[in-house]
C-alpha cells in the first residue's frame, strides 16, 4: 500500500482498525517498563525523591509543543493541498494536545511548590506554555463555532499557524530571558546533562507518552471521519425531505 | 518505598496524570461508540452515503 493510499479516509478507517489494538497494547507495555523504572529509578542528590515529577512533566512538556507541530503540519496540508484527512488531523489532535499541556503546567506547578517555593511565576517559559495552553482552548473553540468542517478547517488552521510563531519562543525562552525555570538538559548543544539512571526511565517514559498520543491521535480521527459521515448523511436526509 | 518529605507532590502529580490519561482514553472510546451509535440509526432508516450508493 502506498503511502498516499491512506490519505483515503475509507482506507484510513481500515487501517486504523487493524494497528489501533497492536498500538493500545504497545503503549501499555511501554508505560508498564517506563513506570517500573521510574519508581525505582534513584532520587536525585538535591531533589530527592521529587524528581519522579519529572517523569510525568518533561514528556508531556515536549508533546505539548510536538503535538501542536503536529497539527502545523496539518494546517499547511489544509491550506494548501485542502487534503480531507488533514483538518481531521489537526481537530483531533488538539483536545489531546492541551491536555498533555494542561499536564505540563499542573505536574510542573507540583514540583516547582518544594524545589522552588512556589507554584506559579510569570516568567517566560511558564507563561509561554500557558499561551500554549490557551491557543489550544482557541482552536478548539473555533472548531465548536463554525458549523461547516471545511471553513472551520481553514480558519483553525490560519490561528494553528500564527500560534506556530510561540513554539520557538517557548523552546528558547529560558535562553533568552532570566528564567526560574531551568535551561534544556536533555536536547542541547553537548548532549544531556542528566545521568543514565534517570536518563533512562525519562526517555522510556517518553516513549510511552508519544505512543499514547499516536494511539489517541488515530482514535480520535477515526471518530472525526465517522462524525462527518453522520453529518454528510444527516444532510442527505434534510434535502430528500425537503 | 520513602517518597520523602514532598511525598504528597509526588502523589499528586501522578493521579493528575492518571486522571487526566484515563479520561482522554474514556472521551476517544465513547465517542467511538456514539458515532457508531448514530451511523447505525442512520443506516437503519435507509440512509447511505453517496459513495456507498456508487460502490452498490
Amino acid at each position: 500500500m502506498a503511502l498516499i493510499d491512506l490519505a483515503n479516509p475509507t482506507r484510513f478507517l481500515a487501517l486504523t482498525a487493524r494497528i489501533l489494538p497492536w498500538l493500545a497494547i504497545a503503549t501499555a507495555i511501554v508505560f508498564a517498563i517506563g513506570l517500573y523504572l521510574a519508581w525505582f529509578a534513584p532520587d536525585d542528590y538535591q531533589q530527592g525523591a521529587t524528581v519522579k515529577i519529572m517523569f510525568i512533566h518533561v514528556p508531556n512538556a515536549w508533546l505539548a509543543m510536538a503535538v501542536w507541530s503536529v497539527m502545523t503540519v496539518a494546517s499547511i496540508g489544509t491550506l494548501v493541498w485542502r487534503h480531507p484527512l488533514a483538518d481531521v488531523a489537526a481537530k483531533a489532535a488538539a483536545p489531546i494536545g492541551a491536555a498533555f499541556t494542561f499536564l505540563a503546567l499542573v505536574t510542573g506547578s507540583l514540583w516547582g511548590r518544594p524545589m522552588w517555593g512556589t507554584y506559579w511565576v510569570w516568567d517566560a517559559r511558564l507563561t509561554s506554555v500557558l499561551v500554549l495552553f490557551l491557543m489550544y482552548l482557541g482552536v478548539m473553540a473555533l472548531w465548536r463555532t463554525v458549523d461547516d468542517p471545511s471553513r472551520a478547517g481553514r480558519a483553525a488552521a490560519i490561528l494553528t499557524l500564527v500560534g506556530a510563531i510561540n513554539l520557538p519562543i517557548i523552546k528558547f525562552s529560558v535562553d533568552w530571558w532570566n528564567t526560574l525555570h531551568q535551561p534544556a538538559s536533555v536536547f542541547r548543544p553537548g548532549g544531556p546533562t542528566i545521568a543514565p539512571s534517570i536518563l533512562t526511565p525519562l526517555l522510556v517514559m517518553a516513549l510511552a507518552f508519544l505512543l499514547l498520543f499516536v494511539t489517541l491521535h488515530l482514535a480520535a480521527m477515526r471518530n472525526e471521519i465517522l462524525r462527518r459521515r453522520v453529518r454528510t448523511m444527516w444532510l442527505m436526509q434534510a434535502h430528500a425531505a425537503s | 518505598m520513602n517518597l520523602g518529605p514532598h511525598a504528597a507532590f509526588i502523589i499528586a502529580a501522578y493521579a493528575a496524570a492518571i486522571a487526566v490519561v484515563i479520561g482522554l482514553i474514556a472521551w476517544v472510546i465513547a465517542d467511538h461508540a456514539a458515532q457508531r451509535r448514530l451511523l447505525a440509526d442512520l443506516e437503519a432508516r435507509g440512509v447511505t452515503r453517496r459513495a456507498e450508493k456508487e460502490a452498490a
